[in-house]
């Protein structure tokens, strides 16, 4: 790991002019930016340390929405009552993820800006070429081994997938980022890669992700996360599933929430599938139909093409499953 | 971690400490570790886990992986299980840091998991060992060792590369069953 200097900031207003410094880079639990700059993807000069600022790290629920502070553990989160009552998507997303261990370091704020786990883009010493890490550069993994490649919001330039799990919960359920005074929705903060994919989220250099917003719905306090791996545990999604549903009371869908992980460049909400429900009733025909429009516009490589396949039965499945617990 | 070669030329006369090529220099910290203050000369890229093997000789967490895949070199950090690899030794100031050598008594006595492994014969090479009783101390005291899939779940995030698995689930039970944990206490 190359050399770099340590600030602990203490108060937001230094920490902001600290990060916005050209060859420096914010520090929350280090899960992702220590592991980068072993890999010499990032090479900060300097990195500020943001874990001790102060009133960051509140879970607060009230009758409009559910915050959770930028600097909420992962574990933190998943076991509040509030959390897993509000949205049980979120809780079940963060279980599902990593490791007990980097649950206990990793922040939530942290966990929106991880990186792909694309194996071209965490090798430069072995793959020269990638547009994401050097602008202009080529694309590796064109190429290459795409198992864990995108099928979904790829380009020319990166096919490189959205690893989290987090985020695929919080852009279903509609979740909003407060980034100090300003606010964006959760869907707009990842950006598509295109013709510049080195641009992968909506902060400007300094700028600090401070909560995560939840509005309060029925469609989220009924919510689920299941999440397809290549191992039983401690493994990032093939395919993931966030769900949340809410029937009116002549038993027809009002509102139905869905996103997918694992398969596209960002997490991917599913307005198609949403659609195609929405007003139905959700008879196993409905649900066969609509789901099958998960991977519309999805363009496969050879090694990951089971994964148009994969993706509309997960969803299927977690439809399902928020039915049944309406049965019981 | 080798040293860098962009910065290798100093172009004034460094202190004869300063590792080549590093231009921020060594600087003491106290990191308190199982109950005791030691004074440390770290850099600030320094993983926890490099200053406890490499500067004050702890060789007991071990470095497999060194990206926060393989558990090796789990240790806990105010009670929490936590990666050594991924946090730097000055993110650890101010914090209690529990180690594999403060786990025994003073006067030797294991403790209740380590003796578990012993009496399950939970290991083959040991390499990864000291990392999975540092995790599985913490996955009992959360009280996340109810069932033999609570156990595997909860203790994922520790590979074991002689497949010592059964040995160390029955291990973990043997052990959780003679210790208290916070969802019962
Ligand atoms: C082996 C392994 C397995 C994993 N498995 C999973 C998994 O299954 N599912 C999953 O979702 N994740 C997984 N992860 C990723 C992990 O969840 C992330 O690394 C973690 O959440 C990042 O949070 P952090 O606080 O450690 O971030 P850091 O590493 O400190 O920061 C990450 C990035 O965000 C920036 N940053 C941090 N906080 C802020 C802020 N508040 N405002 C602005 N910028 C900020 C940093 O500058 C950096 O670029 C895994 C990681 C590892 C190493
Ligand atoms: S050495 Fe830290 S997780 Fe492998
Ligand atoms: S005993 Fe050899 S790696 Fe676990």
């Amino acid at each position: 790991m190359r050399d770099f200097a340590y600030h602990r900031a203490t108060t937001l207003e230094q920490a902001g002019p600290l990060a916005a410094r050209a060859e420096s880079a914010i520090l929350a639990g280090g899960t992702t930016l220590l592991d980068l700059a072993k890999c010499d993807v990032v090479r900060p000069a300097e990195v500020v340390d943001i874990t001790h600022l102060p009133g960051l790290a509140d879970i607060r629920a009230d009758a409009e929405s559910l915050h959770l502070g930028a600097l909420v553990r992962m574990a933190a989160a998943m076991r509040h009552v509030a959390v897993r009552a509000a949205c049980p998507a979120v809780a079940q997303a963060l279980a599902l993820s990593a490791s007990a261990q980097i649950r206990n370091m990793a922040t939530l704020g942290g966990n929106l800006l991880q990186r792909t786990r694309c194996a071209y883009y965490r090798d430069p010493a072995s793959f020269p070429a990638c547009n994401r890490r050097t602008p202009g550069s080529g694309c590796a993994a064109a190429g290459g081994v795409t198992h864990h490649h995108a099928l979904l919001g790829t380009s020319e330039a990166c096919i490189a997938t959205y690893p989290g799990d987090l985020a695929v919960a919080l852009v279903a359920v509609g979740a909003v980022i407060e980034i100090g005074t300003r606010w964006m929705p959760a869907e707009d903060f990842f950006l598509l890669p295109g013709e510049t994919p080195h641009r992968e989220f909506a902060l400007e250099p300094g700028e600090i992700v401070t909560a995560l917003c939840i509005p309060a719905s029925a469609a989220s306090r009924r919510s689920a996360y299941l999440k397809l791996r290549d191992r039983a545990s401690y493994e990032f999604a093939s395919v993931s599933v966030a769900a949340g549903l809410e029937l009116a009371a002549d038993g027809t869908i009002a509102d139905v929430r869905l996103a997918l992980g694992g398969v596209a460049t960002i997490p991917w909400r599913l307005h198609a599938v949403e659609a195609a429900l929405t007003g139905r009733h959700p008879t196993p025909a409905t649900l066969r139909e609509a789901s099958l429009l998960a991977m519309q516009g999805a363009t496969p490589r050879p090694d990951n093409r089971h994964k148009l396949d994969l993706a509309p039965r997960l969803v299927h499945r977690a439809l399902e499953q928020l039915l049944q617990g309406d049965a019981a | 971690m080798p040293p860098t070669a962009h910065a290798a030329a100093p172009a004034a006369a460094p202190p004869a400490a300063l590792p080549q090529g590093s231009p921020v220099p060594n600087r003491p910290i106290t990191l308190f570790i199982n109950g005791h203050d030691h004074v440390v000369m770290v850099e600030d890229r320094t993983t926890l886990l490099d200053a406890l093997r490499e500067r004050l000789h702890l060789t007991g967490t071990k470095k497999g992986c060194d990206q926060g895949q393989c558990g090796a070199c789990t240790v806990h950090l105010d009670g929490q299980r936590v990666l050594a690899c991924l946090t730097l030794a000055r993110q650890a100031e101010g914090s209690a840091i529990a180690t594999i050598e403060g786990l025994a008594g003073a006067d030797g006595t294991l403790h209740a998991v380590q003796a578990a492994f012993l009496a399950e014969d939970a290991f083959q090479c040991g390499f990864c060992t000291p990392g999975q009783i540092m995790s599985a101390v913490a996955c009992i005291r959360e009280g996340h060792a109810g069932s033999e899939a609570e156990i595997r779940e909860y203790m994922s995030g520790n590979l074991c590369r002689c497949g010592a698995y059964p040995h160390i689930v029955a291990a973990v039970q043997r052990a959780a069953a003679a210790l208290p944990s916070e969802a019962s206490s």
